[in-house]
């Protein structure tokens, strides 16, 4: 029954987030947009903190540099977004693999601050290489000219865009749920439970953390390839620690043990970010005590806690 | 001669000022087991809060030595109290989150305060200017005193550590929790302490700081990431290793900032990654690797 219920309100949901463009106005698609884009980036995020148990605080990169290389694939090559996107998923997955190497090494302390310092290192490249990122000003004035396999839309139009993220978005989701689903994910969970056991078993938990860590990076970068066409700019603060922060947010606020609460949490960061920032300046400070006190208290998120109530009564 | 001489001092300079801010962010980590990512945000509190006292209550940099890390260390067992004591049994991975929650609320409200502009401190009188240390090599006054606060640093803690009851209570602390208790040693009391004390050695950093650097909203970011790099190539925990890391740091700021002006700013990294490959646990580990 209750299985039945949660389906229905999924197929609802799903209805909704299809005809958004044609019964909400403009304002709406936009920060439907926006809640896709980043609800992708949180739940890739997941995959490494949910699912593995390490906490990267310099995933900020990944969705950086993915951006960066659609913009500029955009400006100088004027390649379709497709192949666009298709490199910036192999930049994140490069970036991923070099700094995982060097992050997954030790413990998970270890691996909060490498990440938060290697991520940072990333940000201050893409800030100081003037001659190649263009600096704090960013890479702006390019134009989307077509998506790529023949595909003939107008992506200029907010509402048709919207659609593009939603199929890619929906596309990468359903990917990293078959990976949760895998006995690679499965292998996962087991390391975050409890990673001694798992190497008593023979596996190589290194190897299975930077392979997660790897991925992760690579559908960050998409999220932060798929950001570009919207802004219209890619520039630093996409690389910046505070970026960094949203995903963490984002999979605490909704709840990092279940596959969608990423994504919840990043409709409600949404919603909340622009409720608040109409209200104050001080967005960070509200986000800061938000996310301590869902530390201190709702460890399991907003949608993991009702769930987790929901589900043991029956 | 001279160039290679001040690239030496410039990294003593920075070396000494960043071991004031990793060591105590390594004794927090040693008693609370927590790295305390806020902990730039403290160094940046103490430096503001420094620019307050001097240039706005008009406070002489003497007295505000003293006060402005009280201050801070007070805003730290208030922290401790209000956030940190709810996650003291959990997985390190709450601590984490924790800390950074208050990083982002410290760093915030310094915007909220202060501004996002730059902010200026004059040294104070008899340490502005510049001295000649020798032929043809003048250095300015008040880094040699910087200098001087990092080596008493040094000393005290040393002094602290190995020949006071309350260092060695904060050392059992630090080994074995469990049993530091039942040997009646109030446990709870030594992690607020450990965790004040931390933070008054970052502000104490920031005070002494804020005349030699420019105080905007981004200082704290810096340092942190600097701290882990020290802590790093250190190893975490570890006393040495963190005045080691931070000379090295300093060197490469030093002489990077000086002969590879192009590349510096990644010297660190490319540091850091070196001492990660050949020696996870730091320089200074025993062998064992993870």
């Amino acid at each position: 029954m209750k299985k039945f219920l949660l389906l229905v309100v999924a197929v609802l949901v799903v209805i909704g987030l299809v005809i958004l463009p044609w019964v909400a106005p403009y304002f709406y698609i936009f920060i439907g947009i926006e809640i896709l884009i980043l609800g992708l980036f949180a739940v890739s995020f997941n995959l490494i903190f949910g699912y593995t148990g390490m906490l990267s605080f310099g995933h900020a990169a990944f969705f950086g540099i993915g951006a960066y290389a659609t913009a500029m694939l955009l400006k100088w090559l004027a390649w379709p977004l497709l192949a666009c996107l298709l490199v910036a998923i192999v930049m994140g997955v490069l970036l991923a693999l070099i700094i995982g190497y060097l992050s997954v090494r030790l413990d998970e302390v270890y691996f909060a601050m490498l990440t938060l310092a290697f991520g940072m290192m990333v940000f201050a490249v893409v800030h100081q290489w003037r001659s190649v990122t263009n600096g704090s000003d960013g890479i702006s004035g390019f134009q989307v000219k077509s998506l790529g396999l023949g595909i003939d839309v107008m992506l200029a139009n907010p509402a048709v865009y919207y659609h593009v993220v939603l199929v890619i978005v929906a596309l990468a989701l359903a990917v990293l749920y078959l990976i949760c689903r895998s006995s690679f994910g499965l292998i996962l969970k087991a390391i975050q439970q409890n990673p001694e056991r798992v190497a008593f078993c023979g596996l190589n938990i290194r190897h299975y953390r930077l392979a997660a860590f790897t991925i992760s990076g690579g559908f960050s970068a998409l999220a932060g390839g798929l950001m570009v066409p919207f802004l219209r700019i890619a520039s630093p603060e996409l690389a910046h620690w505070t970026m960094s922060a949203e995903p963490v947010l984002m999979s605490i606020l909704g709840g990092a043990g279940y596959f969608l609460g990423p994504l919840f949490g990043a409709g409600v960061f949404v919603l909340l970010k622009t409720v608040i920032t109409t209200y104050t300046e001080a967005w960070m400070l509200v986000l800061g005590i938000i996310l301590s006190i869902m530390v201190m208290f709702f460890r399991r998120g907003l949608l993991g806690t009702f769930l987790d109530r929901w589900l043991e009564k029956s | 001669m001279s160039g290679i001489v001040l690239a030496l001092l410039n990294s003593l300079d920075i070396g000494l000022l960043l071991f004031i801010i990793a060591v105590g962010l390594n004794i927090v980590f040693g008693v609370l087991n927590v790295i305390n990512f806020a902990h730039g945000a403290l160094y940046m509190f103490g430096a503001y809060i420094a620019y307050s006292c001097i240039a706005v209550l008009g406070l002489s940099f003497w007295l505000t030595l003293v006060v402005a890390p009280i201050l801070v260390a007070a805003l730290a067992v208030i922290i401790d109290r209000v956030m940190l004591r709810f996650i003291y049994d959990r997985e390190v991975t709450d601590s984490l989150l924790l800390t950074f929650g208050l990083l982002l609320i410290l760093n915030e409200s310094v915007r909220q305060i202060w501004g996002t502009g730059i902010h200026v401190v004059e040294p104070p009188a008899g340490l502005e200017g510049s001295i000649t240390l020798f032929s043809g090599v003048t250095y300015p006054t008040y880094s040699l005193f910087v200098m001087l606060v990092g080596l008493l640093v040094l000393v005290g803690l040393w002094y602290l550590f190995n020949h006071t009851r309350t260092g060695r209570v904060m050392r059992a602390a630090a080994l074995d929790h469990d049993m530091a208790q039942v040997l009646c040693i109030n446990t709870r009391l030594v992690v607020t302490g450990a965790f004040a004390f931390g933070a008054w050695l970052a502000a104490v950093g920031g005070v002494v700081a804020a005349p030699m650097r420019a105080i905007d909203p981004g200082m704290g970011d810096k340092i942190i990431i600097e701290s882990f790099i020290v802590v790093v190539i250190g190893g975490l925990g570890n006393f040495p290793g963190t005045l080691l890391g931070a000379i090295i740091l300093g060197l490469l700021h030093g002489f990077g900032g000086r002969y590879l002006p192009g590349i510096h700013l990644v010297l660190p990294f490319i540091g850091m990654a070196v001492v990660l490959l050949i020696k996870p646990r730091g320089l200074l580990s025993k062998g064992a690797t993870s």
